[in-house]
């Protein structure tokens, strides 16, 4: 007992005097433990900031649409919800406008309640949409306004109701509002909608109820627990998560660069950890060797190390998660003005204990490797400082060791929650390691062999420095090869993420679609586009078909057979398809080969998207037939596409070579980019004057909400990385700032020679150039192998380098190595070799 | 006879790659409690790793060590360590203090160690027997070289050793101090009867034990009673 306390004992005295020497190991854990605690939260928060921007996209947890109202059946199941509901019907008709006499196709969507209940609908004046549903009020589309130059105070009369505009609809909610409106929409309260008469038996009317679910992670399963008694009354239920697929894409990306920046923070962290305590370590040699001829067991020498670096440990760890923790508080508040978009940020102690435990338990494996060794620091070197102790293999290391690579690929598996990717990346980072192990054992035994004698002094002395005894090349070599390595990964992959939300820009995206075009309008419609200064940016001829059967039996014995894989709605959709000899930029060949043209009479080779094959269960070589309206075509599987969702563009999920479909029912569909709301007014009036078949579709809204999202993804992805950055510089900078202590005596024995101050500084130059060269080329050498793959198999990010930038790190990471170099061997220049030698010894 | 140290066909040979180099060959001698024994030779005559040896710093390739009538070969490090705590002071050339610790931590330690309560009182009052009352509280890097080798005294004495290894302890220090330091040394073998085992180069020193070893190329080549001894 006397005995615990007197380790404590020692333990806090023997740290008093050096707790300058365990500044870069607490600052170590401080950072990279607040970047964790931080980058969690942000994931965290993100995660439900994305949530509720999918969610203003539906505009509630779950929806309810079809064209007749709930029966009697399903009425009580979904007032047995716990939500706050809102019902619109939705109905297309003519409008009169009084002011120019003039009549317009306009579609009608009347609201009961507090709808949306995520994301806001934008009238100008603001407030006009909080009482419109309580009067004859009506809100009109902005560009309509335009079109018949109306203005807020004007009137409108829908069917024989007259309404009053109250406000300017400068954007609407819900994509199922966007999606299926190619008319202007006005919105009016649900009680008017009887006084206008609109509604009479056979009127089309598209109905839908809208919930918020006192609990809206249930929606999916409650979706799926009633998909079925809903289809069978022709209602189909919508939830977020079904429209966040749509944006999965992008925000798989964004994830995973959320996770790598964690595994960043924490593995610069370990490494500040691993390479500070073995510096100190070797520090301690010479007083635990006293400790030890003084009678001390190996058993308490450790533990009085294991003390000092637990409770220090332990300390940091808090001050990093208080750090981290405030940062996510205060952030957003200090950012404010700077920040494109408002953050709410929630404290979240998942992310807190999260970021405290792993780091923990890490920084602490990677404390206890160095630890380990001062058990078998022998007595014997009181005597003499000899290096050649005898190093027997230690299997308490060796199992040290082993946890760390345990615990790396743990926090990796919770990361990717892929066994694969876990294990690959495990790998891939003893492998840099390795790599880096390696070249330092090389380097020094090149130095050493091919020595230039010839050399000057100085030079001479600076490149032996690599390889003499008590040398620092594999410390440093290691660690800031390492440092290097992880952060130019990060920023290589950062812009290849950066790029690609560029490519991705919501205001660079086709905003309108027009469709139902016949054959014979494409040519004048392309020159009315084309007069309005608009690209067609894409025009492709659409058949519908739908599936007759596939793989040797009709979709009838499909239908019926129990052991049936293939997805209800893959069978039943009524299917757009295109037909053309070539690939789009965005559409990828997975498998087999496209088939762009075939002759009268031979087999029809076709291409399916992946997840359609997927869904009906059929892939390369199989049959499938298609009804035509009425003809039946019997196709083969020649190719599976994969459809990049990075445009606008419309997609078609099957494609027909050219030559069969030529002659087909079908109609085109139109895809252009208007500049303004103006433009887009004036253009639908043309074009619906010219042709009133046509419906054109203003994507608009859909745009400016995806555009929020990508700005906050770009946004997150920048600071983030620069903090992650930020961090690995310090880590860098103060292991560095550590090695002083290693070369203080030598430099101090050469002044006191009569080394000049240049001499020293010269030699200490030449150490840590080849030092920061070796560490930051090797390091960035890594690192291309490592972003190459990280950025083709996890990210699916074309990967692409610009030389410059890292020819810049290489640079930075080599000077400041030299420069810390340099301001290390300071002291010894500037104060007399007998007061340095007294204060470091 | 009882023995407080036996040292019995004692060999210690290096290995450094395929060279092998015997440093000590066939070493024997018996030391009595309270005897003064030094240890002399030319450099590289092995003086200092058979003293690591005695002190059961080192283990020897051939031969047996005896501390107390008890072998050390056989013990773990641990074991040892045990046995230093209890029965053996140290003194080096070069001090050896703990530079993050104070003068009278440094002293406190071997007591501490064995978790005696008295170790603050005992290292005080040597401290005060070795005349450095007023730098108790001092860093080494703040004591002089001979203040640093009193404090290294001090602590060597605090376990009460039967048996206290110095080696070269007045090496780096001058003539007077060194003198001064000898002084301790042999008052608190006086006073408390522990058995001294200096290796040195000082001949003056050497002649003042009762008896001195002589190396050479890692044999004994003499042992006999010193001159003030024979003149008794
Ligand atoms: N670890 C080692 N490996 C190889 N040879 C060693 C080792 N340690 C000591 N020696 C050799 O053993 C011999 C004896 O060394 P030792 O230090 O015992 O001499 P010494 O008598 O104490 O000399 P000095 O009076 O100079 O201190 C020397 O020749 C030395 O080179
Ligand atoms: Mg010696």
């Amino acid at each position: 007992m006397a005995n615990l306390s007197f380790l404590f004992k020692t333990a806090i005295r023997d740290s008093r005097k050096d707790l300058n020497k365990l500044f870069m190991f607490m600052s170590s854990i401080i950072l990279g433990i607040a970047a964790l605690v931080a980058i969690n939260s942000f994931n965290y928060n993100l995660v439900k900031d994305i949530d509720s921007q999918a969610a203003s996209l539906l505009g509630a947890d779950l929806a309810i649409t079809g064209n007749k109202p709930l029966g009697e059946k399903l009425t009580p199941v979904l007032d047995s919800l716990q939500a706050e509901t809102a019902e619109e019907l939705e109905i297309f008709s003519m409008a009169y406008i009084a002011k120019t006499d003039a009549s317009q196709f306009v579609m009608i969507k009347a609201m009961e309640g507090g709808f949306p209940f995520y994301g806001k609908i934008k009238t100008d004046p603001e407030q006009a949409y909080l009482d419109y549903q309580d009067k004859p009020h009506a809100l009109v589309d902005h560009s309509l306004m335009l079109e018949h130059d109306l203005q807020v105070g004007d009137s409108i009369k829908l069917g024989i109701r007259s309404f009053y505009i109250s406000g300017r609809l400068k954007s609407a909610f819900g994509s199922i509002a966007a999606s299926t409106s190619f008319a202007p929409g006005i919105y009016i309260g649900k009680p008017f909608i009887e006084e206008t008469k609109l509604i009479q038996p056979g009127s089309m009317v598209n109905y839908a109820y809208y919930y918020k679910l006192s609990d809206p992670t249930s929606a999916e399963q409650w979706k799926d627990d009633h998909r079925e008694s809903f289809r069978n009354e022709s209602l189909r239920i919508q939830t977020v998560e079904g429209q966040k697929e749509n944006l999965d894409e992008a925000f798989s990306s964004l994830n995973n660069f959320l996770n790598l920046i964690a595994l960043v923070s924490l593995l610069l962290g370990c490494i500040g950890v691993a390479s500070s305590v073995l510096i100190y370590i070797k520090n301690k040699v010479p007083s635990i060797a006293v400790f030890r001829c003084l009678g001390m067991k190996s058993g308490q020498a450790f533990s009085i190390y294991l003390i000092q670096i637990l409770g220090l440990g332990i300390v940091s760890v808090l001050i990093g998660a208080t750090i981290g923790s405030l940062i996510q508080i205060y952030l957003p508040v200090i950012l404010k003005d700077f920040l494109p978009y408002e953050v709410v940020m929630d404290l979240s102690w998942k992310a807190i204990l999260e970021g405290v435990l792993v780091g923990l338990v890490m920084t602490m494996l990677f404390a206890l490797a160095p630890l380990v060794s001062i058990r078998n620091i022998s007595p014997l070197r009181t005597l003499r400082t000899s290096d050649d102790e005898v190093t027997k293999r230690d299997y308490l290391k060796l199992s040290i060791y082993g946890l760390i690579i345990v615990g790396i690929f743990l926090f990796l598996l919770r990361l990717t929650s892929e066994i694969s990717s876990a294990a690959i990346f495990t790998i891939g980072l003893l492998a840099a390691f390795l790599v880096l192990y390696l070249v330092s054992l090389f380097i020094m035994w090149a130095v050493k062999r091919f020595f230039p004698s010839s050399w000057s002094f100085v030079f001479r002395q600076g490149l032996a420095n690599l390889y003499r005894p008590n040398n620092q090349t594999q410390t440093l070599l290691v660690s800031i090869g390492l440092g290097t390595a992880i952060l130019t990964t990060l920023f290589i992959i950062q812009g290849l993420i950066l790029t690609n939300v560029d490519s991705m820009d919501a205001g660079n995206q086709p905003n309108m679609v027009l469709y139902g075009i016949e054959k014979n309008q494409a040519d004048r419609l392309t020159t009315i586009t084309e007069d309005y200064d608009m690209p067609v940016i894409q025009q492709a001829p659409i058949v519908t078909m739908r599936v007759a059967g596939w793989k040797g039996k009709t979709k009838e014995e499909w239908l019926s057979d129990t052991t049936r894989v293939a997805r209800r709605w893959a069978i039943n959709r009524e299917a757009r398809v295109s037909y053309r000899d070539y690939l789009e930029s965005d559409e990828k060949l997975l498998r087999g080969e496209f088939v762009g043209e075939v002759n009268p009479g031979d087999s029809i080779f076709i291409s399916l998207d992946e997840g359609y094959a997927e869904s009906l269960s059929v892939d390369l070589g199989d049959e499938i037939v298609w009804n035509v309206q009425g003809t039946l075509i019997t196709t083969f599987v020649s190719s599976i596409r994969e459809i990049e969702f990075r445009s606008m563009r419309t997609r078609f999920f099957i494609l027909f070579p050219k030559g069969v479909l030529e002659n087909a029912p079908q109609f085109l569909v139109f895809i252009t980019k208007s500049p303004d709301s103006e433009t887009t007014a004036k253009y639908r009036s043309a074009v619906v004057k010219a042709f009133p078949n046509i419906s054109v579709v203003d994507l608009g809204m859909i745009l400016s909400t995806l555009n929020d999202i990508l700005t906050k993804v770009s946004y997150i992805v920048k600071f983030m990385a620069g903090f992650s950055i930020l961090t690995g510089l310090i880590v860098l900078i103060s292991s560095l700032l550590l090695s002083k202590f290693q070369r203080i005596k030598e430099s101090v024995l050469l002044r006191t020679i009569g080394a000049s101050r240049m001499q020293i500084l010269k030699i200490n130059a030449t150490e840590y150039a080849l030092l920061g060269g070796l560490a930051a080329a090797t390091g960035i050498l890594i690192s291309l192998v490592a972003s190459y793959f990280l950025s083709t198999r996890q990210f699916e990010l074309e990967f692409d380098l610009n030389p410059l930038p890292i020819l810049f790190i290489f640079l930075f990471v080599t000077g400041l190595t030299v420069f810390i170099g340099l301001l290390n061997s300071r002291e010894v220049i500037q104060k007399s070799p007998l007061e340095v030698l007294r204060k470091e010894m | 006879m009882d023995y407080i140290l036996s040292v019995e066909k004692l060999s210690r040979v290096y290995k450094s790659g395929s060279r092998e180099l015997t440093v000590l060959n066939d070493i024997n001698f018996d030391i009595q409690q309270q005897e003064t024994v030094s240890i002399v030779g030319p450099s590289g005559s092995g003086k200092t790793t058979l003293l690591g040896l005695c002190a059961g710093l080192d283990s020897p390739t051939r031969g047996t060590v005896s501390l107390m009538g008890q072998q050390i070969n056989g013990l773990s490090e641990d074991e040892r360590a045990l046995l230093r705590n209890k029965h053996i002071g140290f003194i080096f050339q070069n001090f050896q203090l703990i530079p993050t610790l104070t003068a009278i931590e440094n002293v406190m330690i071997p007591l501490e160690l064995q978790g005696s309560k008295q170790a603050k009182s005992k290292a005080k009052g040597l401290l005060d027997r070795v005349g450095l009352k007023d730098r108790m509280t001092h860093y080494p890097n703040q004591l002089s070289g001979g203040e640093q080798q009193r404090v290294s005294i001090a602590r060597a004495f605090c376990n009460d050793p039967s048996i206290l290894f110095a080696d070269e302890p007045t090496g780096n220090l001058d003539e007077d101090t060194g003198l001064s330091i000898e002084q301790f040394l042999f008052d608190l073998n006086a006073e408390r009867g522990t058995t001294l085992i200096i290796v040195t180069h000082d001949l003056e020193l050497a002649n003042k034990t009762n008896r001195i070893i002589k190396l050479k190329g890692g044999k004994v080549v003499a042992d006999e009673k010193s001159l003030i001894q024979a003149q008794v």
